[in-house]
């Protein structure tokens, strides 16, 4: 889950593309492998989201090929059950909260890091990697049992400083690269014309970083939606989101309908999914970059 | 500056603090780091000095280590760790194996290449809480790939509810998590290097063993490493589709227990106090191992 940052790390494909081969290789015993294990992957992840696609639709599915009969009425009723509509509203309510804090404070913070050498920059360094490398349940209940400690277990604004830990650095170390295809020459010119950091900031630094604070708002969105264990330890039965509420409704069938939970997951799965589209398409910094200037 | 100041110490007077600062990189727009230093600090690091200091202030107990001999001193919870060890180390083992050829691969351009990543980073995207739910049905006695093994001879399997079930939902996460890091490790391999040998007369095996390899080992590791601290820590699956209470009771489970169920938090925090602790071993012995392999460039010049 710290993961979708090392994309950023890759290289460009810039290369023009290779010469024209007169004599094609014939496919190795460990290219047939590969692909066949990446379809067989391919397959199990696609079967497993469909499966949910498919029960989000059912009437009754007890096993077996298809369910006994197909209804929107799930739909519906995930709009007027209370808990669920309520768990959606709070996921995107946090997460636009947490991608608007870790933009401001990440921004910045990601400028410094690329442009400047100061006393403490790789101290600096570390206390944004290691929230990114250590799993969240290393610290997720300490982190609990301080929100609860200063009366703030079960709010929203709990859930919302939670979610920062994981995603600041992200952003942090997201913008980085981001900064540093930024020629400082743009910046001494604007400097020469009189800007003070803020107007350097707000009308040439600021769109110029736009591409990257988009990939990284959606990275941020798209982790705080799927974020489990931070929210599940803080948050209340009024403040869920909506993957703490799915796990609740699984590991208690008793409750909510198997069916009602997964309508709530598939209308979470497509924004996720959206967002992961929209990301991919900015994930590349220079290349980003490198269109605008096109 | 110290060193011109005793140089000259009459001749010039000692500039302002502001530009001695300045010249070593301390100036007011140092400012703009603060925001998010302070933010992980509060929220990352002070936390784990205050679970530090909770774990060892027992509910129940006046011995201040009551909460750590209180789980080494019971097999069942002492075991976890063994069961974690059990199940992180294949997953990270088979993730790795599983991602590191696709990655590879990755590196030229092909038709669908946009297509194929979206989805093996989908299951990354939805969280291991959903890719359970839908495993609960596929991997069900009556599900799909039930169906699809009896259909061709072979009998029903149980896949869910036990081990099979908690390992397969964290590789089907941890393959993404591996594929993302490789790929940009080893898009800075720079392909022209196996072209070079290719050309000085290196047959597919010598250029794999002698060229890929060493170059491709450092980022193997690394992204073993942290697979392995990522399964470490895994949680919903070993609930939803594991046997929480007996093959798949992981070290986050006591965790969980303590803190969600009986509200118990300096002992969850010095369980998680032990977790911490063994990952940071795990961190660190292998990346030692890592700096023992090759570590130059691995792109071609540009002269």
């Amino acid at each position: 889950m710290t993961s979708t940052e090392s994309l950023l790390e890759q290289p460009t494909p810039v290369r023009s593309a290779p010469p024209a081969r007169t004599r094609r290789e014939r496919p190795t015993l460990t290219a047939v492998v590969t692909w066949v294990a990446a379809a067989c992957f391919v397959l199990v992840v696609l079967g497993v989201l469909v499966s949910v696609l498919v029960q989000s639709f059912a009437t009754t599915w007890r096993g077996g090929w298809w369910p006994d009969g197909f209804t929107a009425e799930w739909y519906g009723r995930a709009w007027t059950t209370t808990g669920m509509y309520d768990a959606l509203v709070n996921t995107f309510q946090a997460g636009i909260a947490v991608v608007l804090i870790c933009l401001l404070a990440g921004v910045p913070a990601g400028y410094l890091l690329a442009r400047r050498r100061f006393p403490g920059r790789s101290v600096v360094m570390l206390l944004m990697l290691l929230p990114i490398i250590l799993p969240p349940m290393t610290y997720a209940v300490q982190l609990a049992a301080l929100m609860y400690r200063v009366g703030l277990g079960g709010t929203m604004t709990a859930v919302v400083l939670v979610n920062l830990v994981p995603t600041l650095p992200l952003v942090v170390l997201i913008m980085v690269p981001f900064v540093e295809q930024i020629s400082p020459s743009v910046e001494n010119a604007a400097r020469v014309f009189g800007a003070n950091n803020l107007r350097l900031f707000t009308r040439v630094l600021i769109p110029l970083l736009l591409p990257g604070m988009l990939a990284a708002g959606i990275l941020v969105l798209v982790r705080t939606l799927g974020a489990f264990e931070l929210t599940f330890f803080v948050s209340s039965a009024q403040t869920e989101t909506l993957v703490v509420a799915l796990f609740g409704a699984i590991s208690n069938p008793g409750g909510v309908p198997i069916s009602l939970t997964a309508a709530m997951a598939v209308t979470y799965m497509l924004v996720a999914v959206l967002g992961l589209a929209i990301s991919l398409r900015y994930v590349t910094p220079s290349q980003a970059i490198r269109q605008r200037h096109r | 500056m110290t060193l011109t100041a005793e140089r000259t110490p009459a001749a010039r007077p000692q500039q302002p603090l502001r530009h001695r600062l300045a010249e070593r990189g301390v100036d007011w727009t140092l400012l703009w780091i603060g925001p998010a230093v302070a933010i992980i600090g509060a929220l990352f690091v002070y936390p784990f000095l205050y679970g530090l200091s909770i774990s060892f202030q027992p509910l129940d107990s006046d011995d201040p280590l009551a909460n750590y001999t209180d789980f080494f001193g019971d097999p069942y919870l002492r075991d976890s760790i063994w069961k974690t060890l059990r199940l992180a180390v294949p997953v990270a083992l088979l993730s790795v194996a599983a991602a590191a050829p696709l990655a590879f691969r990755m590196r030229r351009d092909f038709p669908g290449r946009q297509a194929v990543t979206l989805v093996v980073l989908l299951p990354l995207t939805f969280g291991s809480v959903l890719v359970a739910q839908g495993m609960a049905q596929v991997f069900s006695p009556t599900g799909w790939i039930n169906l699809i093994l009896t259909s061709v001879g072979i009998p029903e399997q149980q896949f869910i509810y036990n081990y099979t079930g908690t390992f397969i939902a964290t590789v089907l996460v941890s393959i993404p998590f591996a594929f993302v890091m490789l790929m940009g490790f080893f898009g800075g391999i720079d392909r022209s290097i196996e072209d070079a040998a290719a050309t000085l007369g290196a047959g597919r095996a010598a250029r794999f063993w002698r060229i890929v390899m060493p170059l491709a080992a450092p980022g193997l590791v690394t992204a073993f490493t942290l697979c392995l601290v990522e399964a470490f820590a895994v949680f919903p699956s070993a609930i939803l589709v594991g046997q929480p209470d007996n093959a798949t009771h992981v070290l986050t489970l006591p965790i969980y227990d303590a803190a969600s169920r009986r509200s118990d938090y300096p002992a969850a925090a010095a369980i998680a106090m032990v977790m911490t602790v063994l990952e940071l071993l795990i961190l660190g012995v292998l990346m030692l191992l890592r700096s023992r392999l090759y570590a130059g460039p691995s792109s071609g010049g540009k002269g």
